[in-house]
């Protein structure tokens, strides 16, 4: 936080440049921290009744409302914390909803385990090496053979992003360490698909 | 059989099961914080309905929007369905869906071709 002298003058100018980067990036809702079940419902009921004021196509609500529970959960449940030694909580992350004239941008931002990296990487490569049948066979074969893990995810998140909103996922890991990379995910909806 | 009645909320949906008045139905919202929890019972009840099922089951799925977790457990309940299904009982899945929700559509044309169990896809207006 603010301390003092130098210290606060520069953070109150981190708030300014902060705006003026929502601004640039058309950012309507950011969020940095604990992505729990409740942020998940306000993050989505609150935007919900913002695209239904803004009479956003239903087809558009739709998708964005979905992509942005599985984006959420994913976060909530993948995320690597690395506070070690304490009972598991809820992922931290970063999570960004952003608009232009034509898209919606939902981008999450969390710490994953180096480890995990290439294997992510294949399967995020897979699905965007997909084209709409490929994703909905990948979909079936995923849901009939795959088990809910004890986080309660199905392995079908990052598939049925990609399926509806019938973008390729866009990704970057960013290495922190040797033991931790960030890894960012920015699913776009297309506003006039309907 | 006592009778399943859970109100629906914005994150899980309303499920009704009873026997007697031979309404099976899950409608609604359905992104619990724990589907595992959520549904357990559900799929535990149908488990012992399957022993003395009625003549025709017909079970309604009525959703306006499940995330993927959920999907899962969906596709759960279809299984015990279509178990039901190829040990002879007289089996119908009513599959609603809001008219202008393709992906609706398209998630109960997946789950009829997963399933080997009669299937009825419908369209309702919305308001």
């Amino acid at each position: 936080m603010a301390g003092k002298g130098a210290d606060t003058k520069d953070f109150l100018d981190f708030v300014y440049s902060f705006h003026e980067s929502m601004e640039q990036h058309k950012v309507l809702l950011v969020y940095e921290g604990e992505i729990t079940h409740q942020i998940t419902k306000a993050f989505t009921s609150l935007t919900e009744n913002n695209m239904e004021v803004e009479e956003e196509a239903h087809s558009t609500q739709k998708k964005v409302f979905h992509v942005m529970v599985e984006c959420l959960q994913n976060v909530g449940k993948h995320a690597e914390n690395y506070r070690k030694n304490e009972s598991r909580k809820d992922g931290k992350g970063a999570f960004l909803l952003s608009r232009t004239e034509e898209d919606y941008f939902i981008t999450t931002g969390n710490k994953v385990n180096s480890e995990k990296v290439s294997e992510m990487v294949e399967v995020l490569e897979k699905i965007n090496s997909l084209d709409r049948d490929g994703l909905k066979k990948l979909y079936k074969l995923q849901i009939r053979e795959g088990r809910l893990s004890n986080k309660g995810g199905a392995g079908l998140g990052f598939i049925d992003i990609a399926k509806k909103t019938g973008n390729s996922l866009n990704y970057k890991f960013i290495p922190i360490n040797s033991d931790f990379s960030f890894f960012v995910l920015s699913c776009k909806i297309s506003r006039n698909n309907n | 059989m006592e009778v399943i009645k859970i109100v629906g909320t914005d994150d899980t949906p309303s499920v009704t099961f009873d026997a007697a008045n031979e309404i099976f139905e899950v409608s609604g919202r359905s992104l619990p914080e724990d589907v595992a929890a959520f549904y357990e019972p559900i799929l535990e009840w149908l488990e012992r309905y399957s022993e003395e099922a009625i003549a025709k089951t017909v079970f309604n799925f009525k959703l306006v929007y499940f995330n993927t977790a959920s999907s899962k457990m969906l596709l759960d309940i279809l299984l015990k369905l279509e178990e039901m299904y190829e040990s002879g009982k007289d089996v119908l899945v009513r599959w609603h869906f809001p008219e202008d929700d393709e992906d609706m559509e398209e998630a109960g044309e997946e789950y009829a071709d997963i399933v080997e169990v009669p299937f009825e896809q419908i369209s309702y207006p919305m308001d």
